[in-house]
């Protein structure tokens, strides 16, 4: 009874990324083989793994998993003369909330991303690529295994890549339910079978990855662009979205918005087209309270940044980033502080542990605004709140710290006014909000 | 009874292990696998795992709690799993909690006495432009409404063979 994504390509006809339409089944070997599969790993392998490198390079393709990190520059860091096996890791947990994009390929059509980590690994060097999917997903992992097996029998994989003389295994991993696991350093924790705690950078996984080896961690949507640049080259790929931002993006929609849904289009492609041509504009045409761009850490933005390009560097220069490409859009009448209450426990419930400030800072800002949405305010939570996350932000081991802070800081800064009305006045001032609870001070005292 | 994998378990076992230079990479699918073969990772099931691949027991431990997804308690024999997360709150997931509680007589965290429903509001699932989503055992239910929660919990409970 599982419903498949929505899914809507920008432009008509099918998307580069999105071949699907929400009607449309599961696209099996075959019908990849039909619509052309596969051209990208026989181009590959006649161009050799140092042309393949270069166009992925020149296609100035940013990382889809967050941080936009250009994957040429990242496969660049591989040390030349290590005796040690390389390995590519494919980070397919999916956690960011918001995030819907990656579940597409790993659901409905896994081969253009199967494909890409065949020429990944070709282009890098790599004999053993594991495919990290969130545990949640087991019917999805279930399909990619047997769609391995395929491919293996197929002459795709093995010893020998279509009669080539590069060898290339893909596993696919488990994971268990946990987000800081989709931080790369973490993921090879608990892909080695550890609690999923973060490494200590440097050395960074290009040189100590996986099993101590030099390793390259990509997303599953890169991996999908890899395949398209090596299948149309660096240049048409460029021509796709933006000369320093290569290709087109898959932007999520959810929230208030008429038809939520993965949409395709160019990178770059401002967030008004995606609220209102594709979305359709908000639910009952209410005006727009926030809009949080690119997955829950993303500091949220309001209606006047509708003319932000979504494109790694027009989104940080509005003050936020393009993280997933996630957008939640709420509307007016939606709590802000209930809104931040889920954020907040989020965050709290998904530290690792490991580092104080995000330890204690996560559970700390959660109780705060618990207390202030359940009426157990106190003047100058709003500047405790700044204060905590400010010192979360950039004193932590990974970015979970600072993934943690940002939404907060952000929300109390936009929406100050809502936070101290809730505590001038002791509750919720939003219908069905719960704002009843009086008395019991917070435990916003100490840590 | 001691804890033993089944035939196609133990097949499933031995192919994980092949994928691996390492062995301790294999223990969380192997945690998988065994609390699908047995319900949950009870002391003792984490320590036939412990045994299986010759690994100590505290580094089986260490990583079994770490995760929330490998149950170290009983479940129900439908595991209901809502997502509180943002998409979803912002798609009428307290209704959809609420109504589930009403519906169950369990909060999140409980389980029904007759074991077959057991509650957890759970972080985002990836479904936020199909939200509001839950999650029951390996299925993802999507585009929640009340209504469709009933018909869900009514057929869910009939292929349980029982009026609960
Ligand atoms: C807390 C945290 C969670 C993350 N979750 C994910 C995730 O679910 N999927 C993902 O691809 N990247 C995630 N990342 C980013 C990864 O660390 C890494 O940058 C990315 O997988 C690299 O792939 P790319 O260069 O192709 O983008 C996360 C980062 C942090 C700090």
């Amino acid at each position: 009874m599982s419903l498949p994504p929505t899914v809507a390509n920008a432009a008509p006809g099918r998307g580069h990324l999105l071949r699907l339409a929400p009607g449309e089944s599961v696209v099996t070997l075959d019908r990849h083989l039909a619509l052309g599969g596969f051209s990208a790993v026989r181009k590959a392998l006649v161009m050799g793994p140092q042309a393949v490198a270069d166009e992925v390079r020149r296609a100035n393709l940013r990382g889809r998993g967050g941080a936009g990190f250009p994957a040429g520059v990242k496969w660049g860091f591989l040390p030349k003369d290590s005796p040690k096996p390389r390995y590519l890791v494919i980070n397919a947990d999916e956690g960011e909330p918001g995030t819907f994009k990656d579940r597409y390929f790993l659901e409905r059509d896994p081969f253009p991303m199967l494909e890409g980590m065949i020429v990944s690994a070709y282009a890098i060097g790599a004999k053993t690529a594991y495919l990290y999917v969130r545990g949640e997903f087991v019917k999805p992992i279930a399909m990619l295994e047997r769609a391995v097996e395929q491919l293996h029998r197929g002459g795709y994989l093995g010893k020998s890549v279509l009669g080539s003389s590069f060898g290339l295994d893909i596993h696919v991993h488990p994971g268990a339910g946990a987000y800081v696991c989709g931080e790369e350093s973490a993921l090879l924790e608990s892909l080695e079978g550890k609690p999923g705690r973060p490494r200590n950078k440097p050395p960074f996984p290009a040189v100590v990855g996986l099993f101590g080896c030099p390793t390259i961690i990509n997303n599953v949507e890169t991996m999908a662009c890899v395949r398209l640049i090596a299948d149309v080259g660096a240049e048409r790929f460029v021509a796709m979205g933006l000369p320093k931002d290569g290709g087109p993006k898959i932007y999520g929609l959810s929230g208030h918005v008429k038809r939520p849904g993965l949409y395709e289009a160019p990178m770059g492609t401002p967030l008004r087209k995606l609220v209102y041509d594709f979305g359709g504009g908000t639910i009952d045409d209410r005006p727009i309270k926030g809009i949080i761009p690119g997955g829950s850490s993303t500091p949220v933005l309001g209606s006047e940044h509708l003319d932000v390009a979504m494109d790694f560097d027009s989104v940080k220069a509005a003050g936020s980033m393009l993280g997933t490409g996630a957008v939640t859009v709420f509307t007016e009448g939606t709590c802000a502080v209930r809104l931040l209450t889920r954020l907040a426990a989020f965050y709290a419930h998904e530290s690792c542990g490991q580092c104080t400030p995000c330890r204690d800072g996560t559970g700390w800002m959660e109780r705060v605004v618990s207390a202030i949405e359940e009426g157990r305010g106190r003047p100058g939570d709003c500047d405790l709140l700044l204060s905590i996350a400010n010192q979360i932000m950039g004193n932590t081991i990974c970015a979970l710290g600072d993934a943690a802070a940002m939404p907060v800081i952000a929300f109390v800064e936009r929406y100050r006014a809502e936070f101290e009305e809730h505590v001038a006045r002791g509750g919720c001032p939003f219908e069905g909000g719960h704002g009843h609870g009086h008395g019991h001070g917070h435990e916003g005292g100490n840590p | 009874m001691a804890p033993a994998f089944s035939t196609e378990g133990e097949a499933r076992l031995k192919k994980l292990l092949g994928r691996y230079p390492d062995r301790r990479a294999a223990l969380i699918p192997v945690l998988h696998l065994a609390s699908r073969e047995f319900g949950f990772l009870s002391r003792e099931v984490m320590e036939y795992v412990a045994g299986r691949l010759g690994l100590p027991e505290a580094y089986v431990l260490t990583t079994a709690t770490f995760y929330t997804m490998l149950p170290k308690r009983p479940l129900g024999r439908f595991h209901v799993q809502v997502c509180v997360n943002v998409a979803c709150h912002l798609r009428g997931a307290d209704g959809i909690v609420e109504h589930l509680e009403r519906r169950l007589g369990i909060g999140p965290g409980e389980m029904t006495e007759d074991r077959t429903f057991s509650l957890e509001g759970v972080q985002c699932l990836a479904a936020c432009g199909t939200a509001p989503a839950m999650q029951v055992n390996d299925d993802y239910y999507e585009d929640l409404t009340l209504a469709k929660v009933d018909e869900i919990l009514d057929a869910l409970r009939s292929s349980a063979g029982g009026a609960a």
